[in-house]
């Protein structure tokens, strides 16, 4: 790697001004290596949309084109794919379903994560590194080991096919994020705020929600994404907790390609629609995605 | 920070505790219960010692299962980790390129898997896959159906694809956190490109390098969804991971004792390998913390 | 409530019980003398007692399993190097 553009690139203007002359020199060594670093991430990013493009190209195909025909293009554009998918109950409610217990298992799991992780970031008591470890263990743990007695036990409280069956089996892996993600930004905010709040009479309830939730907003924010995020994209323990009132989009993708001999052109319709809820909340959280990854520790 | 010892805190741990021991512990216990015995349904069971944890460490469908998912997980980190280092390396710093590389490149993390599995599947067909009919013009003999190692090379590739995306913004978020004087300062002493990378980014990406490798190993060593819909754990078993394994078994056949006896020695091995990456990342990562 | 799914036999109540009791142990010893006694130890990082208990927990399963796999179902000896294995983790670790 010879490419020294990002050194020039990190350059802030308020620091070039400290090493003016100096750097005008780096730039001017490093102009003709500039032109190639957009490449890496441009050709990256055309590696992942290809893919997606074929779905969107395919889901508005007729389904003779999409077998018969090998285009680049819809020839002939359709949205019958779309219209069957928006008039069919059982395609749509599945769309239904999904952010149902997604919105459910991020409201649970923000609710029970944020004085857990409060307590962590601000406390030490007894085996409370063992049970962040435990906490961990949970997000590291296969879902497919626990396939098998969730049906069991859900059936044993008669919650099989509800809604709130998969918002509680999505909690077992995030629950354990949030509160990595929350304990990372809260760690971030100095004890002292704590103190004052607690010195001018706040009461812990009313401290918590009236200064300091507004102080980790973004780090809420990031934590309620990253919970939407393994709860949409999650298949296994789903389509297990599930039979028909509360079945998944992803789970109704799968039964139909089985069963309706290869609709193509519907199946990339309705992956298309799945694709859209997570592009549109990533928009909304672009600034601090990156930092959320980090599980608010950089 | 200094942390003020207060056993009370666990009050507020509380609920996580409930919510987590109801939807963890109960079902692990079962599948100790599970393990030892054997059943034909009805919740009638027999008591079947430890059989099944002998089978299952004798049986080579197992093995196979279990060197193939750890082969699996090498490639995709030897792949994923280097790869993602040098695309944030050249990821634009400022203007509009940011939001739209942060955008674009987080897109495939927010698909669902078993849709992450349908697209390679159209994308990877010969008959109507732009992939697998450019390669079919160019003359390569490629069926992910039949062909082994094209399987092994569509799943790869797809989990490249889909989680590649992560290492780059973990590694972009520890590059941005490094102070533009540090950048002045190895350009005032003439460092080159590679020691500029090598003394100042590289330990300033380690601790989420580390988070990295632990999320991507642990991930691969438990991927199901995204395989099982390609390939279906085929051609024969060849990219039969030991999550696909395991599901076939526990609610395919309806083995419920071998099942359980396979989850709990799966269970110890991410155990034993969550608890090395987690000690690791906590006692050399912590220096460069801030 | 119908709980008869988990299947309880008395072999694996006294194997979760025993686990249980070793977690009210290890609370009364933390009670008795704070802080966990943390040392560096062969495997230079530093440990507290329920690091060594948790050491001591993963590493019998995996004597027990290799010797299951390797040796045969008779698990007594292996529960046996289990015990001297914790005794030198709590030692040395």
């Amino acid at each position: 790697m010879t490419d020294p553009d990002m050194t020039a690139g990190m350059v802030t203007p308020g620091a070039a001004t400290i090493a003016q002359p100096r750097q005008a020199a780096a730039l001017n060594r490093t102009r003709s290596s500039v032109r190639l670093g957009w490449l890496v991430p441009t050709l990256y990013i055309i590696f992942l949309l290809l893919p997606i493009y074929w779905l969107i190209n395919m889901s508005f195909k007729t389904n003779q084109e999409i077998t018969g025909a090998f285009t680049l293009w819809p020839r002939d554009f359709t949205l019958r794919n779309y219209t069957v998918i928006f008039t069919d109950p059982s395609w749509y409610s599945g769309y239904i379903n999904s952010i149902i217990y997604v919105v459910m298992n991020t409201v649970i799991s923000l609710l029970v994560a944020l004085p857990a992780a409060y307590a962590f970031s601000r406390y030490r008591f007894v085996g409370d590194k063992h049970l962040f470890f435990w906490l961990l263990t949970n997000r590291m743990a296969p879902p497919a080991v626990f396939a098998l007695p969730f049906f069991q036990l859900y059936s044993a409280f008669g919650l099989i096919d509800t809604h709130l069956a998969v918002a509680l089996a999505h909690c077992l892996f995030n629950v354990p994020l949030a509160v990595w993600i929350l304990e990372g930004f809260m760690s971030g905010v100095p004890k002292e705020v704590d103190e004052t709040a607690y010195i001018d009479g706040y009461s812990f309830p009313l401290f918590f929600v009236r200064i300091f939730m507004p102080l980790i907003a973004s780090g809420i924010g990031v934590a309620a994404f990253f919970c939407f995020m393994f709860s949409w994209v999650e298949l296994l323990l789903a389509r297990t907790l599930t039979t028909t009132d509360a079945k998944p989009i992803s789970a109704i993708m799968t039964r139909t390609v089985s069963a309706s001999g290869l609709d193509w052109g519907v199946l990339a319709a309705a992956g298309v629609l799945t694709i859209i809820p997570g592009a549109l909340v990533i928009y909304f959280v672009r600034n601090y995605i990156a930092k959320g990854f980090a599980l608010g520790r950089v | 920070m200094d942390k003020t010892w207060n056993n009370n805190a666990w009050f507020l741990v509380l609920p996580v505790l409930v919510l987590v021991a109801f939807s963890a512990i109960i079902p692990l216990m079962t599948v100790v219960n599970y393990s030892v015995q054997d059943t034909f349904g009805n919740n009638e069971f027999f008591w079947a010692g430890l059989d099944w944890f002998e089978d299952t460490l004798h049986s080579e469908r197992f093995w196979a299962a279990l060197w193939r998912n750890l082969l699996f997980s090498a490639i995709i980190l030897a792949i994923q980790i280097p790869l993602g280092i040098f695309i944030a390396l050249n990821m634009p710093k400022r203007g509009w390129g940011v939001p739209v590389c942060l955008v674009l490149m987080a897109l495939p993390l927010l698909i669902p898997w078993n849709v992450v599995g349908t697209i390679w599947q159209v994308f990877g067909r010969v008959d109507i896959g732009l992939l697998g009919r450019t390669l079919a013009a160019m003359g390569i003999d490629y069926n992910y159906v039949q062909d082994p190692l094209d399987a092994w090379i569509t799943v790869v590739v797809m989990d490249v694809w889909h989680w590649t995306s992560l290492v780059v913004l973990l590694c972009y978020a520890g590059l941005a956190s490094i102070p533009d004087a540090y950048y002045q300062a190895a350009r005032i002493d003439g460092a080159s490109r590679w020691s500029v990378f090598r003394f100042i980014q590289l330990p300033k990406m380690q601790r989420v390098l580390l988070i990295a490798v632990l999320l991507r190993f642990m991930d691969s060593f438990m991927i199901y969804t995204e395989p099982f819909v390609v390939t279906g754990g085929g051609p024969g078993n060849e990219t039969t991971f030991l999550s696909i394994d395991l599901v076939k078994m526990a609610i395919g056949q309806f083995d419920v004792g071998p099942a359980a006896a396979m989850s709990l020695i799966y269970f110890l091995i991410v155990l034993l390998l969550s608890w090395v990456f987690y000690t690791v990342m906590t006692n050399y990562g912590q220096g460069d913390e801030r | 409530m119908d709980f008869a799914w988990m299947a309880w036999t008395w072999p694996t109540a006294a194997f979760f019980g025993t686990i249980f009791l070793m977690l009210v142990g290890m609370a009364i010893w933390e009670w008795r003398v704070p802080g966990g006694s943390p040392r560096v130890g062969i495997l230079r990082f530093e440990t507290t007692r329920g690091d060594r208990l948790f050491i001591s927990l993963l590493g019998s399963a995996f004597i027990n399993l290799a010797w299951l796999g390797l040796v045969g179902p008779q698990l007594w000896w292996s529960l046996a190097l289990s015990v001297v294995y914790a005794i030198c983790v709590f030692r040395f670790v």
